[in-house]
């Protein structure tokens, strides 16, 4: 049985955006805050602390979930990826780019988030529906409104055009 | 917010993890996928002294069909089960009310035997629980017993679970044949916690109407294939049972609202279905 006392920092390492990186967390320590504090990595927002608004979004193990809703002693040995991984050689994903054309980004907080767990999504769902991008989306909050930009991002990157008047 | 400093225990199976329940007593708390822990550890409403984590225990991943039963353990997330090809043939219910389980990303890390330890009134797998007469699996260093979703919830927050057991495994009935589900949920959007949850069996002599969100915890009741005025006074007379209370979401009124409407459309959803 793995056992850490709450009073020391304990060593956690993971493999972020495919670079193995070791940082010291104590058993409370968010990931959230381990990879911003600990690792420097601080494209991963902290927004509510409570899994709600979504800007913390990271994969594990390819899987898109809240960072602040996750220690960083779980996830010890594990993959995480963040949305410094995306862009490769300096190039942007499709998915980025398509965020650019459609300025799919106002004040940007929520994008990496966002962008994360698209990459999860979207290969599970590919060709999703309006409906559906709107509903997984709904699991973000852009307090600048900017959802109608992004939902043109997501279905254009997808091959398909937007059916809503509201887009 | 950040939570109150805890010691962090991984057990490599169920054992250790019961032992270690047993050894901390009170101010132990055990976590799976943390979706509803985690916000309450960050709000410092709970401070625990020692944290188990019971996600990544094989043991409580399986999920098996046997015996009219789907059996899921108590660590399989909500967005695997969802994911399982196979759940809409066997329960159609739960393939309907996953989606509203949060958000894709709480999906992934929440678990099905979490959400039920955890017993909010308003949550989705409780009430399919509750409506497909489900079974809850309690394990102690001690014992092994089973409690049925009828007598597991007792109030927010509250059940039957003893402090040194785990819910290993939750298990709901396969679909019946010639039964059918239909589940409706008004919340102020989609993912967010239900106002009103409610999930209606019809078979060819029985309706029965789940409610969650209303009482202080999911409730069932049943009746006869009641229709028209007699279906409405049935309705009406469960929504004031129900009771519920006024809270910043929702008045009580409006939440006895939705029982009669949304109970009667739900049940509606159902007979459609079973006689197309």
């Amino acid at each position: 049985m793995t056992a850490l006392a709450a009073g020391t920092r304990h060593p956690v390492t993971i493999t972020l955006n495919g670079q193995p990186r070791t940082g010291h967390a104590h058993p409370r320590t968010l990931l959230s805050d381990f990879l911003r504090h600990e690792l420097g990595a601080h494209s991963t927002r902290v927004g509510c602390e409570h899994g709600v608004c979504g800007a913390c979004t990271v994969r594990i193990d390819g899987v898109a979930q809240r960072a602040c809703l996750t220690l960083a002693v779980q996830v010890d040995g594990r993959r995480v990826d963040t949305v410094e991984g995306l862009a490769r050689e300096g190039r942007m994903t499709a998915l980025q780019d398509a965020f650019h054309r459609h300025h799919a980004l106002q004040c940007g907080f929520c994008t990496a988030g966002i962008l994360m767990s698209l990459a999860d999504w979207l290969v599970r769902v590919p060709k999703p529906t309006e409906a559906e991008l709107r509903d997984m989306l709904s699991g973000h909050l852009c307090r600048c409104t900017g959802y109608a930009a992004i939902v043109r991002a997501v279905m254009d990157v997808t091959g398909q055009t937007t059916e809503s008047v509201h887009v | 917010m950040k939570p109150a400093p805890f010691d962090y225990l991984r057990p490599a199976t169920v054992a250790d993890a019961l032992a270690a329940l047993a050894a901390g007593g009170d101010d132990a708390r055990l976590i799976a996928g943390g979706q509803s822990l985690m916000p309450m550890l960050n709000m410092r409403l709970v401070t625990p002294r020692t944290l188990i984590d019971l996600s990544a225990l094989p043991e409580l991943r399986r999920v098996e069909v046997a015996d009219g039963w789907l059996t899921v353990g108590a660590a399989v997330t909500q967005n695997e089960l969802l994911a399982r090809p196979t759940l809409a043939t066997e329960a159609p219910l739960l393939a309907a009310a996953l989606p509203w389980v949060g958000h894709f990303q709480t999906r992934n890390r929440g678990t099905v035997g979490g959400s039920v330890a955890h017993a909010d009134p308003s949550a989705e797998i409780p009430l399919c629980l509750v409506a497909l007469e489900g079974e809850v699996v309690l394990r102690s260093a001690r014992k092994r017993r089973t409690v049925p979703a009828s007598g597991f919830f007792i109030g927010p927050l509250t059940t039957a679970r003893a402090a040194d057991e785990i819910v290993e495994a939750v298990r709901f009935r396969l679909r019946k044949p010639g039964a059918a589900y239909g589940f409706r949920e008004m919340g102020m959007r989609h993912g967010d916690f239900a106002i009103t949850a409610l999930a209606a069996t019809v078979e060819a002599d029985r309706i029965r109407l789940s409610v969650g969100g209303v009482a202080d915890r999911p409730t069932a009741r049943d009746w006869p294939r009641l229709e028209g005025a007699a279906l409405d006074e049935a309705l009406n007379a469960f929504a004031w049972d129900l009771g519920g209370d006024d809270d910043q979401h929702a008045t009580a009124t409006y939440r006895r609202t939705l029982v009669r409407r949304l109970g009667r459309a739900v049940i509606e959803d159902a007979q459609t279905e079973l006689t197309p």
